[in-house]
Parts: C-alpha cells; structure tokens; sequence
C-alpha cells in the first residue's frame, strides 16, 4: 500500500464519504445510540473492529468466496465478529452493554459494514480493506461523538455522562449551570434528525467554501451508492 | 392553468397587507386576554415580537437576502404572535424565546423561507415546547388569580418560584384528568358544574378569548383574506366526532360545544388551517385538510395524552398537503373531469 493510497483511504473515510453525514448509512443506530457521547463513541469503536477485521477476512477470501452467494457469505463473516464483540462488551464492559442492548448484535445488520465489505473489500487487498474499515469507522466515531455530545450538551446540560461505565474512575462533567432544565427534543429522535441535518449542512458550507476557494480542484468521487 | 379574460379588476394584496389584516384580527383575543389575565400577556407578545424580528433579520443577513423587503412583511410578526397566543400566558420568557427561534430558523428559513415552510412555524414552536417542556406547557394560570402585574412579571421572568396557586391545568385537560380518575363513575356534567374552572360553554374565562378569536376570524372571512373552507371544515371535524361521541355517552364525552370553545379550537381554525403556506391551496383541499385536522385534533385531545391536538393535528396534515394538492386540482375551466 503506497502512502498515497493510504492517505485517499484515509481521506475517504473521515471526511470526503462519511458514513454518517455523507453516504447517510447507518441511521438507526444513529438515532437511537447518540443520546450521549460515550454511547455514541462506543458503538462507533465495536463497530470499528468488526469492519476492520471483516474487511480483512472478506479480502483475503475474495477469490474463494462464489460470487452467487457472496452476501450470505458477508453476513456470516461479519456475524460471527460481531458475536465476538457482543461477548467481549457483555464481559468487560457489563453496564454499558446493557445501555447498548440490542445496537451491539444489530451491527451485523449495519449498512455500512456491508456496504465497505461489498463495495471495497471484496475489490481490494487485505490491507487496504483493513485500513478502509478502520478509517469508515473513524469517519462514524467522530460523527456519532459529536453527535451524541451535542444531543447531550443540550437535552440535558452535561458530557461524558456514563463515562463511569469505561473508566470506573471518571465522572461526567456538568457543563451548563445544574438548574439547566434540558432540551428533552435534543434527546429524542427528531432532534437527532434536526441536528445531523445541521452537521449535514455545516459539511457542505466547509466544501462549498473550501470550492469557491480553489476553482481547480479535481472532482468529487462519486458517492458510493446507498444499500436502503 | 386558470384562463380569464381582461379587464381585471386590481387588487392590493401583498403580503404585508395580509399579514397586518391578520394581526388585526388577533386584536380582539388579546384584550380579552388582557380582561381576563392583565397585561402580562402584553410582555409576552413583545418578547415574541422582538425575539423573532431579530431572528429573522439575522437568517436573513446570513442567507444574503433582502432586510428590507422580508422584515416589513409582518410574517414574522404574525408567527410571534401566534406562539405567544398558544403558549400559557405565564411561560417564562426563555421557553418563548426558544419556541419563537425554532419557528424562524428551523421551521421557517431553512426550509427556504417565506412561501417555502411545509410545516407551520407556530405549530412547530408549540410541538417543540410541549415535547420537550411538558410540565411547564401545561401550567395555565386560573382566570382569576389575583396576582397583580408586578407578580406576573417576576413569574415570566424567572424571579419568582413558580408555585402552583399561579397555574393550573387547562379545562380540557383538568376535564381528561377527573374522567380518568373517575373511571366511568363521575358524569362530565358534574365535573363541568364545578363553576370554578368552568363556565357557560367551556373554560371559565377562556370560552370568551375563544369567542374573541372566532370574532377576529369570521372578520378576516368577511375580508377575504382567508377562505371559509379551511377553517369550517376543521370546526366541523371537531363538531362530528364530539356530537357523535357526546350522543352515544354524554356522561363521558363533553358536547360540541364545549369542544369548540376549548383550547385551541378556534385560534387554529381561524389562523392555525388558514396558513396560505403551509395549508392546502385547492378548494376542495382545504375542505380535507381542515376537516382531518378537526378530527385529529379532537381524537389527540381526548385519548391522547397531551393537553391539546390542534398543533399535532396540523403538523400531521401539514405532511400530506403535497398529496392532498396532487388530488384535488380542480378541472381546467371548459374541461370536464380530470386536468
């Protein structure tokens, strides 16, 4: 892998095709997941592992894999990583797990994880694979942080709440003043809408402006296409 | 496509124009607000009033258009008013403020502005507030606390605790509330007798604000600035489920009547279902929109669990405008049938 492939990798998915504020894969746990920041950087890191790793096998096994069934083939790959991670949560990580509830086994089912497996391993080497899975799931972890800090900061006043479950030594910060009543839409479902349509926005006022700028820069690649 | 031939007859109606005849005929609501509650409501509208001009002119400057031209149109006015109609009289000053600025910036300008909003910003505003502060969304003070204008300012301004003498449930909902603690037991009649919370028709108090706004409404009627269909076709929603309910147990289910002149029964009808923007455009449109706004608004605010439907009701309908429209064009004149 020549540091330039690696650095389009990179570039790809942190910014230009972020899963969540681009390509828009991934919604529900988007919505349900993102009520605070530590669950939404939780559920992007379990996810950063099995797309790393599912994109490795899925390399590896390209030419062996029938292409008839390959989807099949994908899902068991990525079913049992994500048995794996379920089981490491549930151990180390029990309270949390609880919190996550069903979001860890749903990851199988996670469009992104399908779509890179799809769209990029199964054409691609191993290591390239690898570091596209990594980078897809930082695109998330960032995303889904911000996200789920901003849903926090305002629905309730506070960031890093439940941090606790990590870290047993750590405390949540209380950011706004503790008699801050608490936007409760910031934590419900339409205010995960209103302010991923917001982030959605604020992407695409950076690279409009970021255009204006330098007229010559080469094009966009073309997004990769949807799976809902 | 509508032909007609010249010559027409001109007509001034800009929007300032309609906008200023609908705050007209919000006038006569707010004094009998003012009768019944004092000026507090008075701070409430200007703190809505000055909350929205100056998110307006800043969405405004943001997106590079016009001040001018969109600051004097009075639809910002308009949305203001209607938020701190719908809002108890006594809200603090931030949950206006909050319910005023998600109507203009998320519900208005985003959405591209003026003429662009498929869902009415005040109702937005409402929606918002009731989903996110429901405890202090359903404080109505009763009509005749004594508590003078300086104790009412310190209330909306924070600088007083907010005890429980200065606010109650609205009738509907101290209504809902003893049905239910009832459990078929307790008559509606003898729940509306207690002639502390209820008067002649509705709410003590609050039927003559509702008799003021249909006041104001049949006014812009008779103006033409609004259209009958909308606004009849939503009483008429509200009238047929309540008459039928109220005919099958009249023990459980208040009449038509009081329905009518409850909550916000007749602000929406008249200036809710009326939006030129965010309503149907179609005749017969208007006539289904209005009508399932009724009913929606009359099953939310019974078996439902907020106070009132109406803002939930509209934003529904506000969804399937574009459907209703495809359905409804009227034929092209001279054509039968189908445009």
């Amino acid at each position: 892998m020549t540091r330039e492939e690696f650095r389009q990798i990179a570039a790809n998915g942190v910014w230009r095709q972020n899963t969540s504020i681009v390509q828009i894969l991934g919604l529900c746990p988007l919505l349900a997941v993102t009520t605070n920041l530590v669950n939404g950087a939780m559920l992007s890191l379990a996810t950063i592992l099995v797309m790393a790793i599912s994109g490795a096998a899925v390399a590896s096994l390209r030419y062996l894999i029938p292409h008839e069934i390959r989807i099949p083939v994908f899902i068991l790959i990525v079913a049992a990583l994500v048995t794996v991670v379920d089981l490491l949560f549930n151990a180390n990580l029990h309270q949390l797990y609880l919190v996550l509830g069903i979001f860890i086994p749903l990851i199988v089912t996670n469009c992104i994880v399908l779509a890179r497996v799809e769209a990029y391993a199964n054409k691609n080497p191993p290591l390239q694979s690898a570091a596209d899975g990594i980078f897809m799931g930082v695109g998330m972890l960032w995303t889904l942080s911000l996200l789920g800090g901003l849903r926090e900061l305002i629905g309730r006043g506070t960031l890093f709440s439940g941090i606790d479950m990590v870290f047993p030594g750590l405390h949540p910060l209380q950011i706004l003043p503790a008699d801050y009543p608490g936007l409760l839409l910031a934590m419900l479902p339409p205010g995960a809408f209103i302010l991923l349509g917001c982030l959605i926005a604020w992407k695409n006022w950076i690279e409009s402006r970021a255009a204006a700028r330098s007229r010559r820069r080469p094009p966009e690649p073309a997004t990769a296409a949807g799976c809902h | 496509m509508n032909f007609s031939t010249p010559p027409y007859l001109a007509q001034n109606v800009s929007v300032q124009r309609v906008m200023l005849q609908v705050l007209a005929a919000l006038l006569p609501g707010i004094a009998a607000y003012v009768w019944l509650l004092g000026p507090a409501v008075l701070v409430q509208l200007v703190v809505a009033s000055a909350c929205a001009l100056a998110a307006e002119a800043a969405m405004l400057r943001l997106l590079g258009k016009p001040l001018a031209l969109y600051l004097g149109d009075g639809s910002a006015l308009v949305t203001a008013w209607l938020i701190a109609l719908a809002f108890p009289p006594l809200a603090p000053w931030w949950l206006i403020v909050v319910g005023v600025l998600f109507a203009i910036v998320i519900a208005k300008h985003l959405y591209g502005g003026l003429g662009q909003n498929p869902f009415n910003p005040a109702m937005i505003a409402f929606a918002v507030a009731i989903v996110s502060f429901p405890a202090l969304m359903s404080q109505w003070p009763p009509v005749d606390t004594n508590a003078g204008f300086v104790d009412q300012l310190a209330l909306i301004f924070g600088l007083a605790p907010r005890i429980d003498a200065m606010s109650g449930a609205t009738p509907l909902d101290a209504l809902k509330t003893a049905l239910k603690l009832g459990e078929g037991s307790v008559s509606v009649a003898k729940i509306v007798a207690d002639t502390s919370t209820y008067g002649q028709l509705a709410g003590r108090g609050w039927e003559w604000v509702a008799a003021a706004y249909l006041l104001g409404g049949l006014w812009l009627w008779q103006r033409k600035v609004i259209s009958a269909h909308a606004p009849f076709a939503f009483i008429g929603g509200i009238a047929l489920f309540a008459g039928a309910l109220w005919l099958w147990n009249p023990a459980q289910f208040a009449n038509p009547l009081f329905h009518l002149f409850s909550g916000g029964t007749m602000l929406g009808a008249f200036f809710i279902v009326t939006d030129p923007v965010s309503g149907c455009t179609t005749p017969k449109g208007k006539l289904i929109f209005g009508f399932a706004a009724g009913v929606l608004a009359y099953l939310i605010r019974v078996f439902g669990g907020y106070p009132d439907g109406v803002a939930f009701a509209v934003l529904l309908l506000n969804i399937c405008v574009p459907l209703i429209d495809l359905y409804t064009q009227p034929p092209i004149f001279g054509m039968k049938g189908k445009p």
